[in-house]
């Protein structure tokens, strides 16, 4: 395989300051193309949302990790939709969600099987949206066995992004995880079928590239049979023309049917997933905000309100076209006139900060900040999580958060590495200090036990409110709760509780560590 | 002589898109074979086609009920594991 291209010089994934993105060393035609899409841009996440449609529900390869007898409501992850639609149906949910959620910039389809295995129905979706909702951007994933014969047609739809699952270089690993495929009329298996899938997406991937349309690469970590084999797939790939890379932790439990599931394969820890990611971010973008959603999910990147347009609730909603449109148009411009915002005051306060030499509130006056040499290199980096409900905000209470933002704070400055699941662990306006049982009988007592285990490693974790009792259970586990900055942007909260940190010493020196 | 489908049919409409005959609908609750139409691909192709495309195994079956793709020949699952799965159907 002919890849050596040489690698641009790119900023690893602690970019610096408090506006780092992962996208920032993109030309502006790229970023611009990414900065309202949640699935792409790590910004854009906080923000603006997203739906995929279900109409795709053949597909023509078979993986290890996926089981298409097993659908159920309450399970978030790729290759799950609830009830199928035909392109009409979808273009009236599509609408629907629009009118309802003016944040949404973005329509996809994801499957449940490969878009481009269900050719017919993927384009005349693509087509009847283009013609009622102009705005709303077009995108498909796919595992690219078909995308070759396609690429035409995808251009021809203006479909600006794409995402191909890429899981492998080498047909000897592709055969440890694709036991089937169906290529020109037969069923073909073992090396020969890997390696005709993996030919199939490395010319799916440069044909999409040469006509300019933006490719994000996604691949699951099986450790033991792709972990360290994906270092080499990120080179590659970009080299080939990908802009992104999301390395996606396998999921396999033995209820859901898969091969890995019953076969006991286990799928990364938080930590091994994140050394990969950032073994691979010296090479490319690496994106880390993915939620590995359903295949009709609606919303917010991590929220799921697929359930309130359903088929049969459609009806009842009405949609003006026009009044829809516009409403977007102005949602979006406001958004983006408060990031600018946002980003303007956050480079006018570094500006003056560095000019003045004072410290403000947020940095005892007495202590070095920490972000400046020498003593820069002396602070260990934090990992801290986030409840947060969107908008880039520390903005959710600790007991409604079904999920924390990871970030780690350095003398480089806080970036995002992640998000952790958590089990949802207040029901509702009670004090969720009592020791109430769930309909499922848990004890919520057992529910934070297992958040707290899912936060392992963070030590501070950042919320709107908490209650009493989950703060001390936290607090003896390691991590240290903080309301104190709740409606603040993340990052600058992120950094702010880091120089705290920094000025009361608990961020003692571990030179010999990180040498 | 044709193919039927089996109750183990998921919907997933693999099978309709490739049957170069025509001869498979989306019937409730699972998809279903007109006999008349079913040619079992004999003079097409070298596989019955909905077979080889299909991800369930024992979905398609032939005249005397026997699976083309039978329990482990397409997950790859040893039998020794197959009860797991089948407790949980």
């Amino acid at each position: 395989m002919c890849l050596p291209v040489p690698l641009n010089a790119m900023p690893s994934g602690g970019a610096c300051g408090a506006v780092s993105d992962a996208l920032l060393h993109l030309p502006e035609p790229i970023r611009a193309k990414v900065r309202d899409h949640p699935c792409y841009s790590e910004e854009a996440h906080h923000h603006f949302a997203r739906m995929h449609v279900a109409v795709a529900p053949a597909c023509n390869i078979q993986c290890h990790y996926c089981n298409r007898k097993y659908d159920c409501a309450n399970e978030s992850r790729p290759g799950v939709a609830s009830e199928l639609l035909t392109p009409a149906q979808a273009v009236r949910k599509a609408l629907a969600v629009a009118a309802t959620i003016p944040q949404m910039t973005v329509l996809g389809i994801a499957g449940p099987g490969d878009s481009l295995a269900n050719p017919e129905r993927t384009f005349e979706t693509f087509r009847q949206l283009c013609e009622k909702a102009p705005d709303i951007k077009l995108c498909l994933s796919t595992n690219g066995l078909n995308l070759p014969e396609y690429v035409d047609e995808i251009a021809r739809h203006n479909i600006g992004h794409v995402t191909i699952t890429i899981n492998c270089l080498d047909p000897e690993i592709g055969m440890r995880i694709y036991p089937w495929i169906f290529w020109k009329n037969r069923r073909i298996r073992g090396r020969e079928a890997a390696a005709i899938l993996i030919e199939q997406q490395q010319r799916g991937l440069e044909m999409l590239a040469a006509r300019g349309i933006l490719v994000k690469v996604n691949s699951v970590m099986i450790p033991g049979v792709n972990d360290e084999h994906l270092k080499e797939v990120s080179r590659t790939v970009k080299a080939r023309g990908a802009f992104l890379h999301n390395v996606m932790p396998l999921i396999a439990e033995p209820e859901h049917g898969s091969y890995y599931g019953i076969m006991g394969q286990r799928g990364p820890t938080a930590a091994e997933l994140q050394a990969l990611q950032d073994a691979c971010a010296g090479d490319m973008a690496m994106m880390r905000h993915c939620r590995q959603c359903r295949a009709d999910a609606v919303g917010l990147l991590g929220e799921d309100r697929g359930a309130e347009f359903a088929l049969d609730k459609l009806d009842a909603i009405s949609v003006d076209y026009d009044l829809a449109l516009s409403r977007r148009q102005e949602t979006r411009a406001a958004i983006f006139r408060r990031l600018d915002a946002g980003r303007e005051t956050r480079r006018a306060f570094r500006v003056w900060k560095t000019e003045t030499k004072v410290m403000t509130t947020i940095i005892p006056a007495q202590e070095p900040e920490c972000r400046a040499p020498p003593t820069a290199t002396d602070c260990r980096p934090v990992v801290m999580a986030v409840a947060t409900a969107g908008q880039g905000l520390i903005n959710q209470h600790f007991g409604h958060a079904r999920e924390f933002l990871v970030y780690e704070a350095s003398p480089a400055g806080a970036r995002f590495i992640g998000h952790r699941k958590a089990d949802l662990y207040c029901a509702g306006a009670k004090d969720c200090d009592e020791e109430e049982e769930d309909e499922e009988g848990r004890s919520a007592a057992s529910i934070l036990e297992r958040t707290i285990a899912a936060l392992s490693g963070c030590e501070v974790l950042l919320c709107a409110r908490i209650g009493y009792a989950p703060w001390k259970r936290l607090e003896a586990a390691g991590i240290q709760p903080n309301g104190e900055h709740a409606m603040e942007d993340i990052k600058d909260a992120v950094l702010a509780v880091y120089r705290e940190m920094a000025a009361t010493g608990k961020l003692a020196p571990v030179r010999q560590e990180r040498a | 002589m044709a193919l039927s489908i089996t109750e183990v049919c998921t919907g997933c409409w693999a099978c309709i898109g490739v049957c170069p005959n025509q001869a498979i609908h989306a019937d409730e609750p699972i998809f279903a074979i007109d006999p008349e139409k079913c040619t079992e691909c004999v003079a097409e192709f070298a596989e019955a086609q909905c077979a080889a495309i299909c991800p369930i195994e024992c979905a398609i079956v032939d005249e005397l009920g026997a699976p083309l793709n039978p329990p482990g020949s397409l997950t790859g699952i040893p039998s020794e594991n197959w009860r797991v799965e089948i407790v949980r159907l």
